[in-house]
């Protein structure tokens, strides 16, 4: 966190200075751990053993918050007899299809729950879970981010489970976490992870120690976290561990995602992404959502906030098409173009090498250094028939054609490259008005300084002209494909400087009520057309007219929340589920946590932020029998998003592989899962292309692990640093982080150059020899890791090569992201140049395919294979 | 001429005045006295936010004759409360870089060498493109025979580093045009 986001790592600091005890857990010794109580490395992508371990310090040694676990979350719920654990099925749970690589999560459910068609429709994309049915029809790798459209809420399920708040009941969800996490033992964070289990109790002992009715403690976790074949796992493992020890929804608690880039929690809010549109309501699905009606079939109605679905969608729908958007004609739903699967971007990849995919619009991002398997990127650009890149720099994604890394192998040649490339320059984040939302949901509103450089413009000023000059060319065409085009509401004002003003866009983003006004919360939206509202969660961000993303009060004008600086989405709440904050019946946990209460004498929800509960429901509310919407939450559900209003500590739908966290090895691992027969997450996907091939696990060809990851000089893919003077002093060159030890077994020279190389690519380095990288102990065996920052490129002012070329691409089964941990060699000297470079990598593949086909009929003819041979 | 040279000898103001340390008043020169930073003589100062990471630092950029002078902190934020990074503290250089780019560049297909082109013109071209393209990759339904109604032979990559509005925007229009292959950093 000092490394990547220093500035927040202020607040650390400032707990520090309090008292508070701070853990470090991260592979390589960086800034952090140097100001840390405690630094924990860790082998990479072992995550899930280290936290299930924690889960299961807490549960075997009876450390949850029970009041808070047994009334907040899930704990209670009794899960059908058709549900078989991993511990039944040596890593897998029930209903996996392994001929798809998909699990089937109809067993995982709620016992008693009605199998009810409509049941978490809201993402029928997804190919699995018990809300798919028999629809299920998508072919493998087609589900479509189900975690990630229910960013704003769990998925769908009956909340009439029958629960046991004795926590008792086999079938308890408590009970079946206990039986899960049992394996995860001290001893067996050894093994996995390298840590010691003195290390390892250190750690649970401080965790625990400091969780309770007066103690809360906040997990925090760069996106690392995410760049795993098992990245929603390691989230959901984070969750069920906050969940157990009360630390959700109250002060000083919390998973916080320390994002990368300055609008990326905006960017996902009001998405450019696949499969979902403003306020994660889902992108239609082909096959199940013919009409408005199928559309919100599986939320309208149901209990919890979502229960208003239609209201959203139908003003959303108003705010794209206007006066077109009638009643009559379903409010124009026909007119949103449906997924029928996986339409993620290293897909899209794909379907440009294979020819499907001709015209392509890159924005700021610079996929040629900064997405994984750089090759796979650089072939895709070069298949193209045409390419905009808006950018500030010459970045390398546009220049692959005369100087990128396959120009020199000739693997491309320029000539033969047919992509006709417009590179249009972009305006900085000075020279244009308007917000950033930042990594912990708040909107903050920027002025502009000055004009734009010569052609450079905003993406405001750029999509609104394009729009413009596209409808100029169908105006007049009767063509129902034009249709969406020409009745889009596409109007909007200029300021002074003739650029589109960016405060009534964010005004159609709040919406608009009958008169016309702006609107100042989501709970007036209406799903008779008499509202538009660009994005519902933004709802309020434009309230009385006024731009509250803008307000600037000091802090020191203010208490701690600092409520009036910047809007935070939903309804200018700083901490989500914060009901949780409570007890049940309402009164602070502690005087020392206090945050949201009940005031009897006012009955309603008072404190220091916006009460995340209907603000007069007491807690004493139970709903009526077949209540829907939010008149079915109960005085005591924080969790007002999720259908049952629970915190989910075993999830009963939404989540691809597998109702609970398992540990899994990384697809490429040089160690075999100590945990499970089963050695990768089962539902993970391979992207099938011949640029991608994967090295096989426990090869002696490649017998080291890489990881890779920022450091605090850089910004991703350099395009907004490495063209810096002071960032490209501060940080010169391209370097790896290598052990001591392997160092020697290499013979690899500090500052002297190492060439890294995978089943991908090879790429070269300065060497660092460190003690910041640990040679971690598994069992009888050292793992060593090679540690990569990620942010170099051809381009610049200082160069390397980029680590995201060795990178392959297996993704996440719920969020479609990519494996960044995989195995390598590394040797001292410089890599090869041209054509010897792609048969030098060759040499490397062929040899770790040849002893992998070894392996395999020696292991075929050993009777004992498998678990035994460990 | 010497006894002007005596009198702002900074040893003697160190003897006699009371910054005995030197660290302070006595250390200053005629010169550095009369020093005046950039900000205190910009024309304006804008309220921004730093554009590198999501931590969401406030900023304060200073503008003298139309052209960005500084950047600096903004105290006031309670995120921030006036501190910036390493990256946050060169956005002055990623604002006023020399190698930024900023005339519209164009590669013909097979060529060799940038070009020069104009800006209406290159709009033009590219909104003819878009046009084209999507009427050639239409899809109202896909081999299943499922509505579809949409293009997958138009994609986007980005959005992470730009603007609420700038996004809505794009997803909106993309939506409208029937393209789905809408991506951004926040998968990669």
């Amino acid at each position: 966190m000092a490394e990547a986001h220093p500035v927040g790592f202020q607040w650390v600091m400032e707990a520090k200075r309090r008292g508070a005890k701070i853990i470090h857990v991260d592979p390589r010794f960086t800034r952090t751990s140097a100001v840390a109580d405690l630094h924990v490395p860790i082998r990479a992508g072992s995550d899930i053993a280290f936290l299930g371990a924690l889960v299961n310090y807490v549960l075997s040694n009876d450390l949850d918050f029970r009041e808070y676990v047994t009334e907040y979350t899930n704990a209670a719920s009794i899960i059908g007899e058709e549900f078989r654990d991993t511990e039944d099925l040596d890593g897998l749970f029930s209903g996996f299809d392994p001929e798809k690589g998909v699990y089937d999560g109809e067993s995982w459910q709620y016992e008693g729950a009605p199998q009810s068609p409509a049941a978490g429709q809201r993402d029928p994309a997804q190919a699995t879970g018990p809300q798919l049915g028999d629809r299920g029809s998508d072919e493998h790798g087609h589900g479509a981010a189900r975690a990630e459209a229910a960013g704003s809420g769990g998925p769908s399920v009956s909340n009439t489970a029958e629960r046991d708040r004795t926590l008792q009941h086999p079938r308890c969800v408590f009970q079946i976490l206990k039986r899960h996490f049992a394996r995860y033992t001290p001893e067996m964070v050894q093994q996995a992870c390298g840590i010691s289990p003195e290390q390892f109790l250190e750690v649970a002992e401080a965790l625990t120690s400091n969780s309770g009715r007066e103690r809360t403690s906040a997990i925090c976790y760069a996106v690392g976290w995410t760049h795993h074949s098992v990245g929603s796992q390691i989230i959901r493992t984070a969750s069920i561990l906050q969940l157990l020890l009360g630390n959700i929804g109250r002060p000083g608690g919390g998973i916080m995602a320390l994002r990368g880039h300055a609008s990326i929690q905006g960017s996902t809010d009001i998405p450019t992404l696949f499969n979902i549109l403003p306020g994660y309501l889902p992108m239609p699905h082909a096959s199940e959502h013919l009409d408005l009606d199928s559309y919100v079939a599986g939320d309208a109605g149901s209990q919890g906030f979502w229960g208003n679905m239609r209201a959203y969608a139908v003003s959303l729908l108003k705010s794209y098409w206007g006066d077109a958007a009638t009643a009559e004609n379903d409010f124009c739903f026909d007119y949103l173009p449906r997924l029928t699967g996986d339409h993620s971007t290293y897909h899209t990849v794909k379907g440009q090498i294979e020819g499907r995919c001709k015209g392509y619009f890159l924005v700021g991002e610079n996929p040629a250094v900064g997405s994984s398997n750089g090759k796979m990127q650089r072939l895709g650009l070069a298949s193209l028939d045409w390419l905009v890149v808006r950018d500030l720099q010459m970045i390398e994604s546009a220049t692959f054609w005369k100087d990128g890394p396959e120009i020199e192998t000739g693997e491309l040649v320029t000539e033969d490259i047919g992509t006709e490339i417009f590179f249009m320059p972009a305006a900085t984040h000075i020279e244009k008005a308007g917000s950033f939302t930042q990594t912990q949901r708040m909107l903050q509103w920027r002025d502009k300084a000055v004009d734009p450089p010569g052609d450079a413009r905003s993406d405001l000023d750029f999509y609104y002209d394009l729009g413009n000059r596209i409808r100029k060319r169908l105006a007049g065409s009767s063509d129902e494909m034009d249709r969406p085009l020409l009745d889009m509401t596409w109007d909007y004002p200029l300021t002074e400087d003739g650029e589109p003003d960016g405060h009534a866009v964010l005004r159609e983003i709040n919406g608009t009520g009958p008169d016309g006004r702006a609107l100042s919360g989501y709970t007036e939206l209406k799903d008779d057309g008499s509202t538009a509202c660009g994005c519902w969660i933004y709802c309020g961000v434009y309230a009385d007219e006024v731009n509250q993303a803008r307000r600037r009060k000091p802090h020191w004008e203010q208490d701690y929340v600092a409520s009036e600086w910047g809007w935070v989405w939903p309804a200018n709440r700083r901490i989500l589920y914060n009901r949780a904050s409570a007890a049940p019946d309402g009164t602070p946990w502690s005087e020392r946590k206090k945050y949201v209460w009940w005031d009897a004498d006012q009955q309603k929800w008072v404190g220091s932020d916006v009460p995340d509960f209907i603000v007069d429901r007491p807690p004493d509310f139970e709903p009526e029998d077949g209540a829907r919407g939010p008149d079915a939450i109960s005085g005591v559900d924080p969790f007002i998003m999720q259908t049952d209003g629970k915190g989910w500590l075993f999830a009963p739908a939404g989540v691809a592989d597998g109702p609970m966290p398992a540990h899994y090895e990384p697809p490429e691992s040089p160690v075999h899962n100590p945990l499970y027969g089963q050695q990768n997450n089962p539902a993970r996907q391979h992207v099938e292309q011949a640029a991608n091939p994967i090295n096989p696990s426990y090869s002696e060809v490649f017998p080291y692990v890489f990881t890779s990851y920022r450091l605090t000089e850089h910004h991703t893919a350099g395009g907004m640093s490495r063209t810096l003077p002071y960032l490209s002093e501060l940080q010169p060159g391209f370097f790896c982080e290598v052990s001591p030890r392997l160092a020697r077994e290499r013979g690899l020279e500090h500052m002297g150059w190492a060439t890294i190389v995978t089943g991908r690519s090879a790429i070269e380095a300065r060497v660092l020899v460190t003690d910041r990288m640990r040679s971690l102990r598994l069992g009888d065996r050292f793992v060593e890791q090679v540690g990569l920052p990620y942010h170099w490129g051809g381009n610049g002012l200082t160069t390397g090569d980029s680590p995201n070329d060795l990178v392959n691409l297996t993704l996440d089964p719920n969020v479609y992201i990519q494996d960044k941990v995989g195995t390598c060699d590394i040797r001292p000297g410089r890599r090869p140049r041209g054509e010897r470079l792609t048969s030098y990598v060759e040499d490397y593949r062929r040899r770790a395919d040849d002893a992998a086909s070894a392996d395999a009929v020696d292991a075929a003819d050993a009777p004992t294979s498998g678990r035994a041979d460990r | 001429m010497a006894q002007g040279f005596v009198s702002e000898w900074s040893l003697l103001r160190q003897l006699r005045g009371p910054d005995k340390l030197g660290r302070g008043s006595a250390a200053m020169s005629t010169r550095s006295r009369h020093l005046e930073p950039r900000t205190a003589t910009a024309d304006k100062v804008v309220s921004s936010v730093c554009p590198f990471c999501a931590v969401g630092c406030a900023q304060k950029v200073y503008v003298k004759d139309g052209q960005v002078t500084q950047i600096e902190g903004d105290p006031a934020s309670p995120i921030s409360r006036g501190r910036l990074c390493p990256k946050g503290s060169a956005s002055l250089q990623l604002v006023t870089s020399p190698t930024r780019v900023t005339t519209i560049r164009y590669r013909r297909p097979h060529g060799t060498e940038w070009e020069d082109l104009d800006l209406d013109t290159a709009m033009d071209m590219i909104a003819d493109r878009v046009v084209k393209t999507r009427r050639e990759t239409w899809e109202w339904q896909d081999e299943e025979g499922r509505r579809t109604r949409r293009t997958l032979g138009i994609a986007s990559l980005g959005g992470a580093t730009l603007d609420n509005e700038e996004n809505y925007l794009m997803k909106k229009l993309y939506t409208a045009m029937g393209a789905i292959q809408i991506e951004n950093q926040a998968r990669i």
